[in-house]
Parts: C-alpha cells; sequence; structure tokens
C-alpha cells in the first residue's frame, strides 16, 4: 500500500481557484476522509490525485513515485464513483473483470482474481446481471470489486454513498470501513456528510473555499476546530458560537449574562452547588480561568470574542441554578433526547442544548445552563481562527 | 370483491390496472388523436398507393380516366370497357409491364421472329415472357440498374464517411475543451445555412478542375461535407448524454482514452448512431440538384435517372412508377431495421437515466 504525497497542489480554472496550493501526506494504510461543502475543491482534488483531472501548480507523489503527469492508468490507483459508473452494458462479472483485461492478464489469472474479490463482497448471486437489474447497494459492491480486483496502490471513493437510501448507506458505511480494515489500503474517500466522516476516518481533511481548514483525528476535528467554519460545519447541529465581549477577565453575552470560571467553582456545579447566594453573582465568579485569560490577552484581535461550545457541553439547571439566563425557542424531539432551542437576550442569540427527553419546558419559559468548562472553546471573530490555551 | 378489499389482492401488483383513473375527456382526446394520426397517414400513403398501383398498370390502363385502382380483371370488365367508354370500370389486369421496361433495354421483334419466339415462350424467363407480349426482346438491362448501384455506392459511402467522421468530431466536442469551440460548432452549423444549390456552380467548376466530375469518389466527397454539420450535431447531442464517468472508470481501470471510445462510449452511442445514419442515408439517397449538375454517365444517380426517364419515347408512367417504387424500398428496409433505435433516439433529451 502506498503513500500518497501532495506538495503545493493547486487547481485553477482562469482567475478561479478550485483548489488553492495545498500539502497533504496520506500515510500509506491510512483512511483520510476529504470533507467539506459542495463546491470547496474536494473531489477535484481527488480527481487530480486520480489524474482525471491535471494539475496547474504542484507535484503529487505515489510512494515517493513522482505522478503528476502521469496517465490514470500508469498510476496504480482505483476510483469508486458517486454514481457507481458500472458500464451498462456489461454483466457484473464484466465490469469486475474489465481492468484485468486491460493488463492483459490470462483467462484463469481473471476469473481466479474476480473470485476472491467476489467470495471476499458475498455477490455471487450478482455476477450473471447487468448494473441496470442491481439495486443501488449491489451497484456499489460491484463497483467496490471491480476497485479492488486489481490491488491497487490506493483506493479513491468520491461520495460511494452519496447515491444510496439512507438504509442501505448504514450498512454499506460499515462494509467499507471492514474491507478498509481488512485490506489495509490507503484510501482516500470524499463526502460531504460529516457524520460519515466522523465515523469513518481515520484522519478528516475539512476543507472550505478551496483551501484545507483543518486535518487531524475525528476527534480533534470535532472538540478543538481550528476555526470558526470547522466549529459550524462539524456536528449537527455545529458548536453554539456565542459573540461577547472580552473585558477585566470576564466575557460579556448579550442577555447580560457573562462567561467565566473561578477557581473555587467545582466542575460538577449543577448537581451538587447549594442555594444561590448573593455571593455568586460577584464578578470574581465570572472570571475566565488564568491560562485562557492570558491566551485571550495574547491572542485576541480586539475585545470581540466568539465562545463555542457543542451542545452536550451545556445542561439545562433548575430555575435558581446556571449560570446563564435564557429563554425556551423551540425543542426538538431526536428520539433518546431532545435537542432545545434556547434564545439569550433580546437578538436571539440561539444556544442549541442537550436536555434530558423528560424535560418538559414550554416554549418561551425562562431556563438557566451551565456549560463544562472544560469543552469551552474561544475564537477570534476577525481572523476566525480558534484560541490557542 | 368483499375479501378483495379486506385482504388486498392477495398477490404482489407490480403495475397499476386501474383504468377508471383516466377521465372521459382525457380519453376521448387520446381517440381523437389517434385517430387523426391514422387519417394523417392515410392521406401521406396515398401517393405511395398510386405509385404501388401504377406500377402494375399497362400503358392503357395508366392513363384511363377515371383512374382504375382494383388490380383484378374479370372476363366482364374486358367486354365492359370495349362495349361503352361511359361506364366506369375500375379493375385493371396487373401486369409486370413497368418493371420489365424499367431493368431491361429491349428491341423490337420483326413480324417473323416474333412468331418463333412465341414457339419457344416455355424458354424465356418471365421478364422475358412480358416483354413478349409487347412484341419485344430483351437486349440487355437498361441504365437504371447502374444508376441503382450508384445511388447504393455513394450514399452508403457517405453515410458512412459522415457518420464515422461525425461521430469523432462529436466526441470530441462534447468531452474536451477546445478553444473557441462553440465558434467551431457553429461554423459547423452554419454549412446549413444557405442553400446548395447556390454553391453548384462554383462545386462544378471545381470538381472538373480536379477531375472529380462525373465520379463516385467526388459524390461521396460532397454528400459527406453536407452531411457532417448534420452527424456532428446530432451524435454530439446523443455522447452529451453518456456521463463521461464511463470513460473515467475505464480511464483508471487501465484503459487508453481511444480504447474509452471504442469499448465504452460507442456501445451506448449505438441508438445515436442509429438515428443518425438514417437521417444522413435519407439525405444522400434522396438528393437530387447536385447529382443532376455533378454528374452525367459515370456516376448518375437514381433520382435524377427517373426524372429524366420521361424523355425516351413516350412517358413510360408504369416505368417510373416501378422506379420510384424500388428506390424507396433500402431507405425504408434500413428505417425498418433500426426503428427501435430511432424512437428512442428521435426523443433523445426527454429520457433521463
Amino acid at each position: 500500500m502506498a503513500t500518497i504525497e501532495l506538495k503545493q497542489v493547486e487547481k485553477q480554472f482562469g482567475d478561479f481557484y478550485a483548489v488553492r496550493p495545498m500539502d497533504l501526506t496520506i500515510n500509506s494504510g491510512e483512511f483520510v476522509v476529504l470533507l467539506g461543502p459542495s463546491g470547496c475543491g474536494k473531489t477535484t482534488t481527488l480527481r487530480m490525485i486520480s489524474g482525471l483531472e491535471t494539475v496547474t501548480g504542484g507535484n503529487i507523489f505515489l510512494d515517493e513515485r513522482q505522478v503528476t503527469w502521469l496517465k490514470p492508468s500508469d498510476r496504480d490507483i482505483a476510483f469508486v464513483f458517486q454514481f457507481f459508473a458500472l458500464y451498462p452494458l456489461m454483466t457484473a462479472y464484466e465490469n469486475i473483470s474489465f481492468p484485468l483485461q486491460a493488463q492483459g492478464e490470462s483467462q484463469a489469472t481473471i476469473s481466479q482474481r474476480v473470485k476472491d474479490v467476489v467470495d471476499l463482497l458475498e455477490i455471487h448471486h450478482l455476477l450473471d446481471l447487468r448494473p441496470g437489474k442491481l439495486s443501488g447497494g449491489d451497484k456499489q459492491r460491484v463497483a467496490l470489486a471491480r476497485a479492488l480486483v486489481r490491488r491497487p496502490a490506493a483506493f479513491l471513493m468520491d461520495e460511494p454513498l452519496g447515491a444510496l437510501d439512507a438504509d442501505y448507506r448504514e450498512n454499506m458505511r460499515a462494509e467499507i470501513k471492514k474491507l478498509h480494515l481488512n485490506q489495509n489500503a490507503t484510501t482516500v474517500y470524499v463526502t460531504h456528510d460529516q457524520i460519515e466522516a466522523m465515523a469513518m476516518g481515520d484522519r478528516i481533511v475539512v476543507m472550505s473555499n478551496a483551501e484545507i481548514q483543518q486535518v487531524g483525528a475525528p476527534i480533534e476535528v470535532y472538540h478543538d476546530p481550528a476555526n470558526l467554519f470547522v466549529a459550524r460545519f462539524i456536528g449537527s447541529p455545529g458548536m453554539n458560537l456565542l459573540y461577547g465581549l472580552y473585558q477585566d477577565g470576564t466575557i460579556h453575552l448579550p442577555g447580560d449574562n457573562r462567561y467565566g470560571v473561578t477557581e473555587q467553582q467545582p466542575r460538577t456545579l449543577t448537581r451538587t452547588f447549594p442555594v444561590q447566594s448573593e455571593a455568586k453573582f460577584s464578578d470574581n465568579y465570572y472570571q475566565v480561568p488564568e491560562a485562557w485569560r492570558s491566551a485571550l490577552e495574547n491572542q485576541l484581535s480586539g475585545a470581540e470574542v466568539v465562545v463555542g461550545f457543542r451542545p452536550e457541553a451545556a445542561h439545562v439547571t433548575g430555575p435558581d441554578q446556571g449560570q446563564f439566563a435564557a429563554e425556551v425557542y423551540a425543542d426538538d424531539l431526536h428520539g433518546s433526547y431532545s435537542m432545545l432551542h434556547l434564545a439569550l437576550g433580546s437578538d436571539e442569540m440561539i444556544v442549541h442544548v442537550r436536555a434530558a427527553r423528560n424535560l418538559d419546558l414550554p416554549i418561551g419559559a425562562p431556563a438557566r445552563f451551565d456549560i463544562k468548562p472544560e469543552m469551552v472553546r474561544f475564537f477570534d471573530p476577525k481572523t476566525e481562527k480558534a484560541i490557542i490555551q | 370483491m368483499a375479501t378483495f378489499f379486506e385482504q388486498g389482492p392477495g398477490y404482489p401488483v407490480v403495475e397499476s390496472v386501474r383504468v377508471d383513473k383516466v377521465s372521459p375527456t382525457a380519453r376521448l382526446v387520446k381517440n381523437i388523436r389517434a385517430i387523426l394520426v391514422v387519417v394523417a397517414a392515410i392521406i401521406g400513403l396515398i401517393p405511395i398507393f398510386v405509385m404501388g398501383l401504377t406500377t402494375f398498370k399497362s400503358r392503357a390502363a395508366v392513363v384511363a380516366v377515371p383512374p382504375k385502382f382494383i388490380p383484378w380483371s374479370s372476363e366482364t370488365a374486358t367486354i365492359d370497357r370495349s362495349a361503352s367508354r361511359d361506364v366506369f370500370d375500375p379493375f385493371f389486369k396487373p401486369t409486370l409491364e413497368g418493371i420489365v421496361f424499367l431493368l431491361t433495354e429491349r428491341s423490337q421483334f420483326s413480324a417473323a421472329r416474333q412468331e418463333e419466339a412465341e414457339q419457344n415462350r416455355d424458354e424465356l424467363g418471365l421478364f422475358g415472357q412480358v416483354a413478349l407480349d409487347n412484341g419485344q426482346r430483351i437486349t440487355g438491362p437498361s441504365d437504371f440498374v447502374m444508376r441503382l448501384r450508384n445511388s447504393l455506392i455513394i450514399a452508403g459511402g457517405s453515410t458512412v464517411a459522415s457518420v464515422a467522421l461525425g461521430v469523432f468530431a462529436a466526441y470530441a466536442f462534447s468531452r474536451f475543451n477546445l478553444p473557441g469551440k462553440d465558434d467551431l460548432l457553429f461554423f459547423i452549423l452554419s454549412t446549413r445555412m444557405l442553400p446548395g444549390v447556390v454553391v453548384a456552380v462554383p462545386i462544378f467548376l471545381m470538381y472538373r478542375q480536379l477531375g472529380l466530375h462525373d465520379s463516385h469518389l467526388g459524390m461521396i466527397i460532397l454528400y459527406t461535407v453536407f452531411n457532417l454539420s448534420l452527424t456532428v450535431w446530432l451524435l454530439k447531442g446523443f455522447i452529451d448524454e453518456i456521463p463521461k464517468e464511463y470513460e473515467e472508470a475505464a480511464l483508471v481501470d487501465g484503459y487508453t482514452r481511444f480504447q474509452a471510445f471504442y469499448k465504452i462510449v460507442l456501445p451506448q452511442a449505438v441508438t445515436g448512431i442509429a438515428a443518425t445514419t438514417v437521417f444522413a442515408l435519407i439525405f444522400a439517397w434522396n438528393e437530387y440538384a447536385f447529382a443532376l449538375m455533378l454528374t452525367s454517365q459515370n456516376a448518375r444517380t437514381a433520382p435524377p435517372a427517373i426524372a429524366t426517364m420521361q424523355g425516351r419515347g413516350g412517358i413510360e408512367w408504369s416505368a417510373i412508377a416501378a422506379g420510384s417504387l424500388v428506390f424507396l424500398i433500402p431507405v425504408v428496409i434500413i428505417t425498418f431495421a433500426l426503428r427501435k433505435h430511432l424512437l428512442r433516439g428521435v426523443t433523445f433529451g426527454a429520457i433521463r437515466q
């Protein structure tokens, strides 16, 4: 299996950049997901690796081998298309054996190798059918078999699950992941679905506006987004982002709320915190921790700051507890939990909060909530970058 | 029926069979449409029907007024005709005269020779017997046979050439970012914008210089050029419909661009190629004006030959009709053979995968 290396690779159409110069190294056996909204350049990047699209600058290396200007057929990679691209006039067997025929393998080798992948994917019953007769999931299985049969150095997949029905998608996702673990094949996988990316990737490359926004393990991308775009894009709903003002160690948020944590405050404050006392509302209480305080003061370009936290980092508290005052804006049921949308202040900044299923607050009712301090991140609204502690 | 409503049909319903949902108005409109189509078809087929009848009429029957239209002769019919000219007699005796006159050169028998030939009537072929009835002897095949052969060579050759060139050009236009692509496409289309006859004289002069005048090659080149704009545009439409992922898959699978084109695109473009072939063939087969001006003996095609047949010793209507009928046959056969592709081809763009 191969290492894929992109060095300052770019794609330009006239004045328009489809992909700005980017560096990326994909290690051997790694499953890397290119994630981003449509038009962000992720598919173009994939097509440049495959050779279906020429680069306008930079170099691509496959196992240290310069492949930038090689034809797709000479790169030893397999491509799985969103709409399968199974040759419609050939049976599944002919489709799978088609790449081997290009290599001029003998009939015996071809049938043996087709048999191997067919066993692996358990698609014996489909071999005599034409693509028109196959279901979406089966089409993608045959397409995967066609990619696997060549034993290529790397697999490139362009939204392979995008054209499938929801229930197939879950199964195929697991199948592809299992296949990857089984074959330990270097895989580059393009998707716009962040859930898919989180579930499948060893590493996620988040792209937007023709640029890489962040590269990291799913957990990193989720908990430590590098900028506001990643914070919004990952997760459903994305991170709660509250615009506020940083002043004297505390952050002023809409609706007369302030954010800060004191050293004295216990982390599991809501469960154990006694009935409110006047002391709790003192300025001292709302100081951000010392480490963050210095980072904010050093890195913020102005007084404005964005406080970000995931919906599961917030929890609704009783009426007398909780640091933030808000009003219930809407309430969605999500099966095992419900998603509360709370309006903060008069300009209706909405905070999404995960709440227990049995919590029953009418719309318009006042609600208070707390945030787990270790799950809070800060961003500079001018540069949109995360503040690093 | 009660169980049907309670338990359903008891078998999987693959296709809805309910017709009561079609409103009476919609059904009426559909019927009226069908009737109109049939009427239009009948009106359109009348000339061909007349042509068919005329082919099998004798010289006398061709010019009879009112026309005779039932190919059935009886004893009474012949008697009536001689008895009174006023009695309307729609019957005529079908004969092969027209076809024999069309396909053969004949000479008149002398009285003695004719008698001799009558003795050996059974030794003559079917055509010979028909000629003998007219007091004639077959001396050889007529020019028309050669004209028909020329038509086949020229129309066939130019159709193959224009479709083959067209499919390559269309593929290039469809798949590659050529500089000035739109202008080129418009230029190709613009060759159709002026009537071909306008350039007939310059082409005539050019061809005489080049020695292409009255040659098969010259006519094939000319028809190919005229057909190219049609084939390029039509085929581009068809190839645009084929998703380019198929070729890309083949490219990644280790095939060259040409192999991908040959193995993946062509088989899928068959429908479009068939439809285009028929259109190109019909043009080349029916073309009259250039054939009349640019050919004389060697490469003359059937259309001008049929038209000039009138000149020879009285108008042989039945021979002309037979010629037109024979001329129709190849195109009808090919259109019929490709009809499945045509139906899908003519509605191209309407069906998405």
